[in-house]
């Protein structure tokens, strides 16, 4: 049915889990830094912090990786002769995708993660502080496995969006599912055939997403009482 | 590095009518996906199986893939049957901004009907029962009560959804169309100023998404005033 082409996609389909993943893993980064200068009390900090999160959430994904793709190529290519390297630099796709993917996402999540802290009842941090715990021990002990429990609701919801988010790299030359079922599309003209292939891969792939996620929250709600209507 | 403000400049006319692009595209599509998704919102929250079922499986599907995949179904994968191409439909399908709106707005209807239907799922069951208690049929009821109800409550969730929706219309750049992203692009391979013409899109953007904050802010201060904590 996919003409030979299956292996082709599965190759892209790694590829783009590959790419979710460690953008992921940077935006998980990014994001509790976001969120550390947001609530920080240093008041240029925090203004710092909202900056990030507002105008990165007001720009188009697509707009920041054409930005990011090309500005990168264009920065690095004028400072790379300037420390004795002149050949042209061609920005690896995968790269600059995990790179801007992970800046979009951290600002999305240090939205999801300002929302779970300041869900956390204040008397817990005061529980923890009154049994003599440092304030170190207070937010690792205390604060942030609280925090993922309110959290996975929201990070659920950005992982989903990124998943997705990483068709658009294929625009910048990544050669992901969709960059590969395109080529396949163009060479035996059955566009239909391989685009529906892509869009089941991606609905498999957020539907694992789903029931994963979900079995996470509800072990991590464990021992949290819910209302039965 | 110094911002090239002239060439900017002389590409406004081109941002401008990209501008126009893609509040054209924002607003059809909007305008189409509420309408398919007022009804997929009521019947995902009808009682028959086989009703609620399908209006699952239809927002489960549009939801969990990628919008880009979806736009190429309809732009490049439609063209592959013959049928398709014979049929008296060909002339809209063969469009771009055709195209571009229709997966814009069958994209937008499941978001939305999930939204529609959640704000239908919590209404205050007094509203129901006064509504049974008037004597009111199914049809009266949902007209006059349930759906105007329904419908206010998710302004707020309605205005992020307008919001991605927004965002969204960039990807029209990707099937030759001319939006804002588009304009961007167009300079960018033009005069190779990849800072100057993206961050103007991104300022363009940044402008229209606080513009419609602030037109749901005054939308939900007339309509859901009712619901606005008591001031002193």
């Amino acid at each position: 049915m996919l003409k030979g082409y299956g292996a082709v996609i599965l190759e892209g389909a790694w590829l783009t889990l590959q790419l979710a993943l460690s953008s992921m893993a940077l935006a998980i980064v990014l994001g509790l830094i976001g969120v550390a200068l947001r609530l920080s009390p240093v008041r240029w900090l925090a203004w710092l912090g909202d900056l990030y999160s507002t105008v990165i959430r007001g720009i188009p994904d697509l707009v920041l990786i054409l930005l990011i793709f090309y500005g990168g190529q264009d920065i690095i290519n004028r400072v790379a002769p300037l420390v004795g390297y002149d050949d042209y630099i061609d920005l690896n796709p995968m790269i600059a995708g995990i790179g801007t993917l992970g800046f979009i996402f951290g600002a999305y999540l240090s939205e999801t993660f300002r929302g779970a802290f300041l869900g956390i009842p204040k008397g817990q941090a005061e529980a923890g502080a009154a049994y003599g715990m440092s304030s170190r021990q207070v937010f690792f002990r205390i604060m942030v496995p609280q925090m993922i429990r309110l959290a996975i609701p929201g990070f659920t919801n950005n992982w989903l969006v990124l998943t997705k988010a990483t068709a658009l790299i294929s625009v910048v030359g990544l050669q992901d599912m969709m960059f590969k079922a395109k080529q396949a599309a163009d060479a035996t003209r059955e566009p239909f055939t391989f685009f529906l292939a892509v869009a089941a891969l991606y609905l498999v792939l957020t539907s694992v997403s789903l029931l994963a996620l979900k079995y996470l929250e509800k072990r991590y709600s464990v021992g949290v009482k819910a209302a039965e209507l | 590095m110094i911002f090239d403000y002239n060439v900017i400049w002389e590409a406004m006319p081109l941002y401008i009518g990209g501008l126009l692009t893609t509040l054209k595209l924002l607003a059809l599509s909007l305008f189409f996906g509420l309408l398919a998704a007022i009804p997929l919102g009521l019947m995902r929250v009808s009682k028959q199986p086989l009703v609620n079922m399908t209006a699952w499986l239809y927002t489960y599907v549009i939801r969990g893939t990628p919008m880009l995949v979806q736009l190429f179904l309809i732009y490049y994968g439609l063209a592959q049957f013959e049928a398709v191409r014979e049929s008296i439909f060909w002339p809209w399908l063969s469009s771009a901004t055709f195209c571009a709106c229709l997966a814009f707005a069958i994209n937008t209807s499941a978001y939305t009907a999930e939204i529609i239907a959640g704000s239908l799922k919590a209404t205050p069951h007094g509203e129901i029962e006064a509504a049974k208690a008037m004597g009111m049929s199914r049809f009266k009821m949902y007209r006059r009560i349930l759906l105007p109800s329904a419908l206010r409550r998710a302004l707020p969730q309605y205005s992020n959804e307008v919001i991605m929706m927004l965002q969204t219309t960039s990807l029209a750049s990707i099937v030759t169309l001319i939006d804002i992203t588009g304009a961007a692009r167009t300079v960018n391979a033009q005069y190779y100023l990849p800072f100057e013409a993206y961050i103007t899109a991104g300022v363009f953007y940044l402008c229209l998404t606080f513009i419609l904050v602030r037109l749901f802010k005054m939308a939900e201060r007339r309509w859901l005033s009712y619901l606005a904590p008591r001031k002193h």
